[in-house]
């Protein structure tokens, strides 16, 4: 569940939410819509807890997962070392990693996979962290459309029971993992 | 374009040793007096008869001795201040001053109070200590300052223990600017260290050797002592260097097994 009231936030002079009001429940799958700059990243930020400067009230139930628009991934660990890390579990590192098309790259570091592949690595971490809530910021940017789809088809399969938040300027990402838009 | 061949990396290094041994040679045979710049094969002689002698070694070791033991005590408390003033603004501006002055002072300032101070054998220990301390503090508080924002709000995210964050996260950040600071105050601690015992009189050290040599214009012995300084520092800079660089080992994970879906 994620509950927002009254949410006041601006960047100096620039207003970004003035009483922004969201209210979702503990499962689903909701995309937030909007033009670059209108806030969506913030929000994000503001209900995962890494922006806490804002007016008004933010709750969630559970914990978090976040696809960040970047990959942060960690340069100096492998894609399994990346995954692992926030799971601390050898086949749910391996079958995620295998199911987002990396199981012969699960060796390589950050720097010796492509754009897209590190992209995947970050989706992977993502759905390998124990998770009530997931957040997607931009997540399948330099994907191609075989394995966005093959991403999408595992989101959906994997967090079905849980809360998903997407944010994509593609509605046709949205579509696809069968979200309801959310008024922004 | 086609790249044009270019001599192996060993091959390159033994050129210019051997172009800078024979500029060297060329410069000893002009000015022809060997008590002022004796040509390679004497030092070369005069070197080989040092390593004959047991006080050389007992020379050597001392100054090994003391030199590492001052710069292995300024790289431990530069790794402490370094964290201490990445952490808190109020204790660096407490330290930056101190650390100021240091780099600011010139060396025989130090080596002159510190014959005042303390005793002579161990100026050298706390000389290396001093030119040492400033550069690695600096080093380690730019490395933490310099951590990935976006790799800690990921280590938030996904729960990252201290450890992890330690580990994963810090380390990583910090050891290039570490090693950087370690490779440079080698040189340094060296040539302070050695000049300190010059200055000092410290007895069984390179730096007495040196000054002996001066007094008796024994140059050539002279020349030999700075080359043993040279390929001490050269030694230990490789040693540490390839105890730092040694690569965490790949973890291997096999890779055809196939699992169970779990999630």
């Amino acid at each position: 569940m994620i509950k927002i009231k009254n949410l006041k936030k601006s960047f100096d002079k620039n207003v970004i939410f003035n009483g922004f009001d969201l209210c979702l429940p503990d499962t689903g799958t909701y995309y937030i819509n909007g033009p670059s700059g209108s806030g969506k990243t913030t929000l994000m930020r503001i209900i995962s807890g890494l922006d806490t400067e804002y007016e008004g009230t933010v709750e969630h139930s559970g914990k978090i997962s976040y696809v960040f628009q970047e990959n942060r991934l960690i340069p100096s660990l492998t894609a399994y070392e990346n995954v692992f890390e926030v799971c601390h579990k050898k086949e749910k590192t391996l079958y995620l990693l295998k199911e987002v098309g990396l199981e012969n790259d699960i060796d390589k570091y950050p720097a010796e996979l492509s754009g897209g592949m590190n992209r995947r690595v970050a989706i992977a971490r993502a759905l390998a962290y124990d998770h009530d809530i997931l957040l997607l910021d931009e997540p399948f940017t330099a994907l191609d459309d075989d394995i966005k789809n093959s991403v999408i088809k595992l989101i959906k399969e994997t967090e079905k029971d849980r809360l998903v938040l997407l944010v994509s300027h593609d509605e046709s990402e949205a579509e696809a993992l069968g979200c309801i838009s959310v008024p922004f | 374009m086609k790249k044009r061949a270019d001599l192996p990396a060993p091959l390159r290094s033994l050129l210019a040793f051997v172009f800078w041994v024979g500029i060297w040679w060329i410069i000893s045979a002009i000015v022809g007096k060997e008590v002022l710049i004796p040509s390679p094969p004497v030092v070369v002689l005069h070197l080989f008869g040092l390593l004959k002698t047991s006080d050389f070694y007992l020379s050597v070791g001392m100054s090994v001795l003391r030199i590492t033991a001052g710069f292995a005590a300024a790289v431990l408390t530069g790794i402490i201040t370094g964290v201490i003033s990445a952490v808190s603004k109020t204790a660096d501006a407490l330290l930056s001053p101190l650390f100021s002055v240091i780099k600011a002072t010139p060396v025989a300032s130090f080596i002159i109070l510190a014959l005042v101070w303390i005793n002579k054998e161990l100026i050298p220990v706390f000389i290396s200590a001093l030119m040492v301390l400033p550069v690695i503090h600096g080093n380690v508080k730019e490395g933490i300052k310099s951590t990935d924002v976006q790799l800690l709000e990921m280590a938030k995210i996904f729960g990252f223990t201290k450890k992890q964050k330690l580990y994963r996260i810090y380390l990583p950040s910090v050891t290039p600017y570490l090693t950087a600071g370690i490779k440079t105050c080698l040189g340094l601690a060296w040539k302070a260290g050695v000049a300190s015992e010059v200055l000092c009189f410290a007895a069984y050290s390179i730096g007495n050797k040196l000054y002996q040599s001066k007094v008796y214009l024994e140059t050539a012995d002279m020349f030999a002592w700075t080359v043993t300084v040279i390929a001490i520092s050269i030694i230990i800079e490789k040693l540490l260097m390839s105890l730092v660089g040694i690569k965490q080992k790949k973890k291997r994970y096999d890779q055809n097994k196939k699992p169970e879906k779990v999630v």
